[in-house]
């Protein structure tokens, strides 16, 4: 699979509180969580980001509560992978189950600003910085259990293909 | 080789002879656990799945508990149904909100958990039930969802880190103090994808409170569960509470771990987390003048009797300070009614403290409590991201109850020993 998208670039330790506040986990609509999504690290996130674009994160990204709406409200907005250092836990495991791409990469971080274009190819293990002589650089490969949750669309459907 | 608590207890759940960390699992699940605000999106998955009955009615747990008493018609909206899906399935363990409580604190009380399980929440603070020497792990909704169905689910068998503890705890030290002590020691990520096994001296001292407060806090150092060896003061808790069997599961002496860190607790005083991360630990006594808008005693973490009964200890004959909030959480109902019959309510209302119902709403920000911009809370809670309690711009501090409720006398962030004690206190 390639992505390609401009980078919405953030730190390390990002929490669920800031990627979906708890005020908002009165519901489960997922446009109406995607409308806050990351709030309280950049207000206007959510209003700027266009589908497709890409989120790249430093360590630990997705830390803190389990809520899944925090991958739900990241891809209803649009984001078609999110690239970090690493991710915490719970967050990488809701990832693969609810069917967000996400990728680890040691290198990009450094690499990146926040408004550059990216070109990420899951399939090559490749990210390719757009009009810039950097070198590629890869990404972590992704363990065949978590690709084949992908392949089968998520946990859910992954258990419906073993079940039938 | 042998193997330690953790891998043995996914091990027997997978019906394997041996597991080794690194290893992808399929295991039996004892409890599968959801609340008001994971519940729906399982629900949703499990009947997008085909739905049909749950994998065990007396297996699947839902406790409404963080936006209750309903804040608002969408919270209520939620409640409903999980309430609904409750009542059809005729699920054991589902409880009204006077009932209950704050579900990890409600849960061991009543027995539901017990050494040995395997338990699975989509809530992160299930890690608390490893005090019990369980296996619990927070999970998202759509776990839940195939926990629900299948009555199991798939694990990553976790490297085992080992915290051994000695030396005596010094005065108004709790496990909350050690907890915070540990998270500024290793970081937030310091046992990501990890057990975190906590043994030695001090840990065999340690009563049920202070190990569930402990266990409930490594999810806050990225760890996939925290555990502790059942042993004599596990036995205790549990004897009467449990309707099933359990085991008390131990690690093998030749187990091996990642990493083994000892640490003197002789030497931690009492410890208070800075905004905006949970590493950001200080000792009390360096904490320089913090002034305080609000203090919350409560939640998973610290909602617990002996809790209370510290706060009470510093509150008794004491006041709030001057346009100070002291917001008192007890976190179940017997834990409610313990602190009634014990007295401890009325100190805590002659201190101008208000007394919330067990509820998860003040830890989030959700209701009954909520921060407005450049407010300051000492809270007992788990959590000082931004934004957690309110406004992006408040601020949170996470203490112990003897450091909050000091903090809630003097207005500002407080030692215990900053109050004037009697000499025969």
């Amino acid at each position: 699979m390639k992505h390609r998208g401009r980078v919405w670039k953030f730190g390390d330790h990002i929490d669920t509180d800031v990627i979906i506040p708890a005020r908002y986990l009165t519901t489960t609509s997922p446009e109406i969580l995607a409308a806050h999504c990351l709030e309280d690290a950049d207000p206007t996130f959510a209003k700027k980001v266009k589908a497709g674009d890409i989120i790249v994160a430093g360590e630990n990204f997705g830390c803190g509560s389990s809520r899944e709406h925090a991958p739900i409200a990241i891809k209803t907005a649009g984001i078609a992978c999110v690239i970090a250092r690493s991710f915490a836990r719970i967050f990488y495991r809701n990832a693969f189950n609810m069917g967000l791409s996400i990728y680890e990469s040691e290198d990009l971080w450094d690499r990146i600003s926040d408004g550059q274009k990216i070109e990420v190819d899951s399939g090559r293990g490749t990210i390719r910085i757009i009009n810039s002589n950097a070198d590629l650089m890869r990404i972590q490969p992704i363990p065949p259990f978590m690709q084949e949750l992908i392949n089968d669309g998520g946990l859910m459907k992954h258990l419906s293909k073993k079940r039938s | 080789m042998g193997m330690t608590i953790t891998e043995k207890i996914l091990c027997e759940h997978a019906d394997l002879k041996e597991v080794h960390p690194g290893e992808l699992i399929n295991a039996r699940v004892d409890i599968a656990l959801g609340n008001d605000i994971t519940a729906p999106i399982a629900i949703a998955e499990f009947e997008k799945a085909g739905g049909g009955k749950v994998y065990d009615r007396d297996k699947v747990v839902l406790i409404p508990d963080h936006f209750v008493p309903n804040k608002d018609i969408a919270s209520a909206g939620q409640c409903k149904v999980m309430r609904e899906f409750a009542k059809e399935q005729i699920i054991t363990h589902y409880y009204e909100v006077g009932e209950a409580g704050i579900e990890h604190a409600f849960l061991p009380e009543q027995g539901i958990v017990l050494p040995g399980d395997l338990v699975i929440g989509a809530d992160s603070h299930t890690c608390t039930y490893g005090a019990l020497g369980a296996f619990a792990t927070g999970v998202g909704s759509t776990d839940l969802a195939a926990a629900m169905l299948t009555g199991e689910l798939w694990f990553k068998v976790p490297r085992t880190m080992k915290i051994l503890l000695y030396g005596n705890m010094q005065k108004w030290v709790s496990g909350k103090d050690l907890i915070l002590y540990i998270i500024g020691m290793i970081g937030v990520d310091g046992a990501r994808y990890r057990a975190m096994e906590f043994a030695g001296e001090t840990v065999e001292k340690l009563g049920m409170a202070a190990r569930l407060t402990i266990a409930n806090m490594v999810i806050e150092a990225g760890a996939k569960n925290g555990i502790f060896i059942p042993d004599n003061v596990t036995r205790e808790y549990v004897h009467g509470k449990g309707k099933r069997n359990y085991k008390f599961y131990t690690s093998d002496p030749d187990a091996e771990y990642a990493e083994v860190i000892e640490i003197d607790v002789g030497k931690i005083e009492p410890q208070v987390a800075f905004p905006h991360i949970p590493s950001n630990v200080r000792d009390v006594s360096q904490v320089g003048e913090v002034m305080i808008d609000q203090v919350v005693i409560g939640s998973c973490t610290n909602g617990r009797i002996e809790d209370l009964r510290i706060a009470a200890k510093i509150l008794n004959g004491r006041k709030a300070a001057p346009y100070l909030r002291l917001i008192i959480v007890p976190a179940t109902r017997e834990i409610y009614k313990m602190a009634l019959r014990e007295g401890l309510m009325g100190i805590f209302i002659d201190a101008n403290a208000t007394i919330s119902p067990p509820s998860c709403g003040a830890c989030l920000g959700g209701h009954m409590g909520v921060l407005a911009n450049g407010e300051r809370a000492v809270a007992t809670t788990n959590r000082n991201f931004v934004g957690r309690m309110g406004h992006s711009g408040s601020e949170v501090y996470l203490a112990g109850p003897a450091v909050a409720a000091a903090s809630a006398v003097l207005g500002r962030i407080a030692a215990p020993d900053e109050l004037a004690w009697g000499s025969g206190s």
